[in-house]
């Protein structure tokens, strides 16, 4: 049997890099043909068949898909489920919101944040913010889960998959898209970006944070924040890592004024290599950290964006 | 309108969770437990909902051991009016799965016919981010996960939800099932008069054959292991000695 990996498309738009490591996860489990649902989406499926490991391209273009509302969404992957042993998410906010419905319409468990595939029935998945690692197997005949993207690689381009139309399933939904709330950078993307800079409450206001900011874009990085910088109103929630915020793993994270809680650490602590700039010499960010400067930010972070001029 | 809280005791956020040496679990005996923080947002809204006239009576409702009473009791001094407890478990290392929850929950809904329930996105032990979900493809109601604000017009909720991209703004029909993200609302400090007035307020205890509901679970645990630790690191003196040790030692700024 095989994979049916849903494809992040949103406003007919690919989320390249989380659905590209989930199919490196996908592929583990079998031939993969994934699913192309939004509206508008001929050039997203055609990005798709060209990832290597993609057997086929589904492509729903309608209308009801566009914002990968969850009712139609779960309608249409159930009506495929028939032949298919597992199906596969990427674990961002869309995916998280549509694998759970779809598993309880299939009456089967979800398996969440899957980090390592050791077979067609046994996951790795961290539980309490990740300070413990369960392998769990399931009895279940068909295996709903979503990947934890920063666990994998990205799926090379190279593919040539074959595209086929599928027709839109109706569904009378109760919910609406109405409008989006987006900032948009020019910044790389949290979670695919291989160097981030993360401000927390210690930053101190929202006309600070441009020091991060500024040495985020001389190191090409992202901006990432603390929930403390986040509710502050310092940053946007998408820049949240953390337990409840984006799970990142990148080549370095710099944490600046951030103390190091359980549920910030949840976020980031694979990150390849970890600096950490905290006043206080004690902060727990510092048992995390490959190299810890204390100091003040503002003294330091304008001195290192001043040293990579 | 009636709104149907769900909330779970899990071990208190400001605990480190300790894997148990037979890597059967994590140890939950003698640590501090706690409603999770996220259901915790949900019966603050409720409340407010209440507050608002929006909402005539809330009911909370915790599937777990004995001692979740303790959990339900937060949530009845911050203001809900009447608990439910479904004793699923006899030690805190047995927990119910999402699905069995959910299942248990689409019946009490069924009982209780409320106009929404809100619950927390994801409890904070198992990080599974799912029983609103599957409750709201059991029941057939609007699903409206990662709310961040709600207002109520009529039989219309418009939300506003914390997505990877920002925030995303929905409308939804009553009935519908909600999960609280966290910057939704400040829940309030509990004072000690309401501790002592939330004894008295009513509590059922059920089971899940009360429900006719099978709780067995479909995952096994095999192990639960501790996270690969990382090497210890050190401490640099300077900005300087930083950006040198970045550059050749780590090798990642060229
Ligand atoms: C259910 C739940 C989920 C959560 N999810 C998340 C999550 O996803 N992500 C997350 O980040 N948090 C999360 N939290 C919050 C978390 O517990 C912490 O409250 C939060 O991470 C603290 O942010 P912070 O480190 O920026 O602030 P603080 O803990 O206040 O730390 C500020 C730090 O800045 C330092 N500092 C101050 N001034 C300076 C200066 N001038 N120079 C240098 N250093 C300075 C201080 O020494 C201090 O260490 C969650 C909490 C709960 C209960
Ligand atoms: C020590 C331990 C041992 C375990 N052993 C097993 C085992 O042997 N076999 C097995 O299959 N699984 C086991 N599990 C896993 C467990 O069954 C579930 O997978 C997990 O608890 C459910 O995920 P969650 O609580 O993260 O739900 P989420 O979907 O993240 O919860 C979201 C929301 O749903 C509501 N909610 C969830 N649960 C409840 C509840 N009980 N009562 C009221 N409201 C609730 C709350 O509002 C909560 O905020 C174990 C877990 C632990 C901690």
């Amino acid at each position: 049997m095989s994979v049916l990996l849903i494809a992040e498309v949103l406003e007919g738009q690919l989320n390249k890099d989380s659905t590209a490591k989930a199919l490196t996860a996908a592929v583990q489990l079998g031939d993969v043909d994934v699913l192309c649902a939004s509206s508008g989406c001929g050039d997203a499926a055609s990005e798709l068949a060209a990832l290597q490991g993609v057997a086929k391209v589904l492509c729903a273009n309608d209308a009801s898909y566009e914002y990968a509302i969850a009712e139609p969404m779960a309608a249409l992957i159930v009506s495929l489920a028939d032949k298919y042993e597992h199906i596969v998410f990427p674990a961002t906010t869309s995916g998280k919101n549509i694998a759970p419905r779809v598993a309880a319409l299939l009456d089967v468990m979800v398996i969440s944040e899957v980090m390592e595939i050791k077979g067609a029935d046994e996951f790795v998945r961290p539980i309490y913010a990740g300070n413990a690692i369960q392998t769990v197997t399931t009895a279940d005949a068909k295996k709903v889960m979503t990947i934890r993207t920063a666990s994998f690689d990205n799926a090379a381009d190279g593919g040539s998959a074959a595209i086929e139309e599928i027709a839109a399933v109706a569904c009378d939904t109760p919910v609406a898209w109405v409008s989006n709330e987006v900032q948009k950078s020019d910044r790389p993307e949290l979670t695919s970006s291989s160097v981030i800079v993360s401000g927390g409450r210690g930053v101190g206001s929202e006309e600070d944070f441009k020091l991060i900011e500024a040495l985020a874009d001389k190191l090409g990085a992202a901006v990432g924040a603390s929930r403390a910088a986040v509710d502050a109103g310092f940053a946007p929630n998408d820049q949240q890592v953390g337990q409840t915020g984006k799970i990142v793993a990148p080549q370095l994270y710099i944490a600046v004024g951030i103390s190091g809680a359980i549920q910030h650490l949840a976020g980031m602590k694979d990150s390849k290599v970890i600096v950490a700039i905290n006043k206080d010499e004690d902060a727990p960010i510092f048992q995390v950290a490959d190299y810890g400067l204390v100091a003040d930010l503002f003294d330091a972070v304008p001195e290192m964006t001043a040293a990579l001029e | 309108m009636k709104i149907l809280v769900p909330v779970k005791r899990v071990i208190d956020y400001s605990v480190k969770a300790r894997v148990k040496s037979d890597q059967s679990g994590v140890e939950l005996n003698n640590v501090k437990m706690s409603i999770n923080p996220f259901d915790e947002i949900a019966v603050e809204e409720a409340i407010r909902m209440k507050e608002a006239g929006t909402a005539s009576e809330i009911v909370v409702v915790s599937i777990g051991v004995e001692k979740s009473q303790e959990t339900l009791r937060t949530a009845l001094a911050m203001g809900a009016d009447r608990a439910i407890l479904i004793k699923a478990a006899d030690t805190v290392d047995t927990d119910i799965e999402p699905l069995a929850v959910a299942k248990l929950l689409a019946k009490v809904t069924e009982e209780e016919a409320p106009g929404m329930v809100i619950l927390g996105k994801q409890a904070i032990d198992n990080d599974m981010n799912a029983t609103g979900q599957m409750l709201s493809a059991l029941l057939g109601w609007s699903q409206v996960t990662y709310a961040s604000k709600i207002t109520v017009d009529g039989d219309t909720l418009n939300v506003t939800r914390e997505v990877d991209a920002g925030l995303q703004n929905i409308t939804a029909k009553l009935p519908a099932v909600i999960t609280a993200d966290l910057r939704l609302n400040e829940p309030r400090y509990v004072k000690l008069p309401n501790i002592m007035k939330a004894k008295k307020k009513p509590m059922d205890i059920k089971t899940p054959e009360d429900y006719g509901v099978d709780v067995s679970p479909r995952l096994t645990i095999t192990s639960v292991v501790e996270p690969p630790a990382r090497a210890a690191g050190i401490k640099v003196e300077s900005v300087t000695e930083l950006m040198d040790k970045l550059k050749n030692e780590a090798g990642v700024l060229s």
